[in-house]
């Protein structure tokens, strides 16, 4: 533990000033300090994706980041992705109806949205490999890769719309 | 009987020992006092040259030298293991009873440029006065007014713990006269203005060589290996000459992205204290300056000579990124699902980013495993919104797990011959806390 420092960075689009130990994981300061809930603790240990947040355009565990390294930086939560939760995985997530405890859908939301940023087409393999750290206890995996083809075709949809 | 080395080794003592003689009789001859001033006001510097030290004092990264993780800017008191026992850092703030407040700029120019402190007494090489000889008048007289105008820190230097003999400061004349070219940087007609720019900032404010040229026994950068990689503080400082064992030259467009950005998409991202060189200093000089540097290093490293090779490496390169090769029978595939994938993959279909799945990544194709290992522990960023981020893994992953994924890269992201010393380099590497900056 080292003492308590300030670190300023921006958590939904709001500046967000926190003194607190720089080796606190970003998600304790999410969850204790900012109140956002929406974001689980699962692993501790960057194993099973429950915690994943946005950081600029990256998905990433909070639970293994310290708050120090986000210091200047956009981070984006599952209350954040979307004004009124629309965002079109979101749509395809209730569409699919993914979800069957629900403990793991934020984090596997989070990490779907990074996915689509970086292959907005993407295949099976493309989806099994990059949600493989997204674990879901409940097995829904099925769902999940479906809501992920639903949300991708919507997108695309969009984009060639405009 | 004596092994051949030590005998040689003994040699070179006696050599060393004869030159010293000579030369502590020359250096206390040469090296008088310089009379203290009161301390010149912050006023009497004209804004802009504070501002142009301001730049140059970032470029050269005197603050990750010159402030101790808990003390105030230029503070001094870091403590540095030279080989020899720990240099600490000295207060360069204008306090004028423990810092340099009562410094003239002659006494000043004389230690950037030769090493001599106000007193006469010689300054250990671990402050790279060997570089900073090669400034000009206007960029000395900048740093002078940046530093005259900091707030004062009133902190006491620490004492090194080098051991006697060592510590004699005069047998630093020795050293001098052995290993120490003084003079300003020269202009080499045949070359462009911007690599002259990138020489005089390389070798000179920036003193890359510092950390990526390999020191001798003497700790003094060898002339023999100019750039040819080194260890730093349990990181690999990788060769910045024809030896960089990137998959792919670093043409000078990676080298401007890599040193503006901290990221070059086809090698990797700055890390370590590389990160905070990006950050906190390249990041004050100019665009054309940031080039000039790049191209300097891109005609060292021979870039140019590889281009031809680049192709066929980056088409190799992309047969070797499947992410799940060996998944069925190789636990680091299957590690590197859960806890890597997320990030570093690409599609098949695809050639956007190849960094992704780490086929090009230097950390992989080294053959020291240290920077692949402080990754994994400690994560890369600290840089800001942007900037490239990972977190570290040292909750997370066991040593044998980390050997696990290192072995499993290096088979399957590589051609080269296994790493041999993973427990041990990990091991070593484990206990250091998180590099603070």
């Amino acid at each position: 533990m080292s003492s308590p420092s300030r670190t300023l960075f921006m958590l939904n689009g709001r500046e967000l000033a926190v003194t607190v130990s720089g080796d606190t994981p970003l998600l304790w300061v999410i969850r204790d300090v900012a109140g956002l809930t929406g974001t689980k603790f699962g692993c501790g240990i960057g194993m099973c994706g429950a915690c994943t947040v946005h950081i600029g355009q990256r998905a990433v565990r909070s639970c293994i980041t310290p708050i120090s390294a986000v210091a200047g930086t956009q981070v984006t939560t599952i209350e954040g992705l979307s004004p009124d939760g629309q965002h079109p995985v979101q749509k395809a997530w209730v569409q699919a109806q993914a979800p069957q405890c629900g403990y793991c859908q934020s984090g596997q939301i989070m990490q779907a949205v990074a996915l689509l940023w970086q292959i907005p087409d993407p295949a099976d393999a493309d989806i099994d490999a990059v949600m493989n750290g997204n674990l879901c206890r409940c097995m829904a995996y099925v769902r999940i890769r479906q809501a992920i083809r639903i949300a991708a075709a919507d997108i695309r949809q969009v984009a060639a719309r405009a | 009987m004596l092994k051949p080395r030590i005998l040689r080794g003994a040699l070179i003592g006696i050599v060393a020992l004869v030159l010293l003689a000579g030369a502590v009789a020359w250096a206390w001859a040469s090296n008088s006092s310089i009379a203290p001033i009161s301390p010149p006001l912050p006023a009497s510097f004209p804004e802009a040259q504070v501002n142009a030290g301001a730049v140059l004092a970032a470029a050269g990264n005197c603050a990750a030298c010159h402030t101790s993780p808990d003390g105030l800017p230029y503070g001094g008191g870091n403590g540095f293991e030279t080989g020899f026992g720990l240099a600490y850092s000295t207060n360069i703030s204008p306090d004028p009873e423990t810092g340099i407040g009562t410094w003239s700029l002659a006494a000043f120019a004389r230690a950037m440029r030769q090493g001599v402190a106000q007193d006469g007494t010689h300054l250990l090489p671990a402050f790279p006065y060997t570089h900073f000889t090669k400034l000009n008048d206007g960029d000395i007289q900048a740093l002078y007014a940046f530093f005259m105008t900091r707030p004062p820190v009133v902190a006491p230097d620490h004492r090194n713990t080098i051991p006697f003999p060592l510590n004699v400061r005069g047998l630093q004349a020795a050293w001098k006269l052995l290993f120490f070219r003084r003079g300003e940087y020269r202009q080499i007609e045949a070359r462009s203005d911007s690599w002259n720019r990138g020489a005089y900032l390389a070798e000179g404010i920036a003193h890359c060589a510092a950390c990526h040229t390999p020191r001798n026994r003497f700790g003094a950068e060898s002339k023999g290996s100019s750039y040819a990689g080194e260890r730093f503080d349990g990181w690999l400082a990788p060769p910045l000459n024809a030896t960089n064992p990137s998959p792919l030259p670093w043409t000078q467009r990676d080298l401007y992205d890599y040193l503006r950005k901290g990221e070059s998409l086809l090698h990797g991202a700055a890390a370590g204290a590389m990160a905070g060189v990006v950050k906190d200093g390249l990041s004050r000089l100019s665009d054309p300056d940031v080039q000039a540097i790049a191209l300097y290093f891109a005609d060292i490293n021979g870039s140019a000579d590889r281009a031809e090779g680049t192709a066929g490496s980056l088409n190799l390169a992309m047969t070797r990124r499947l992410v799940d090769s060996g998944k069925d029978t190789e636990p680091g595939a299957n590690l590197y699902l859960s806890a890597c994938a997320a990030c570093h993959y690409d599609p098949p279909q695809s050639a956007r980013s190849v960094q992704a799945s780490l086929t090009l990544s230097t950390s992989i194709t080294s053959a020291d495993p240290s920077n692949f290992i402080q990754t994994v522990l400690h994560g890369v960023g600290g840089m800001g919104e942007g900037g490239p981020f990972m977190p570290g893994y040292a909750p997370a992953l066991t040593n044998s797990d980390i050997e696990l994924l290192a072995r499993y890269l290096r088979r399957t992201r590589t051609d080269l011959p296994e790493w041999n010393n993973l427990p041990t380099a990990i091991a070593a590497i484990r206990p250091a806390q998180r590099p603070s900056r």
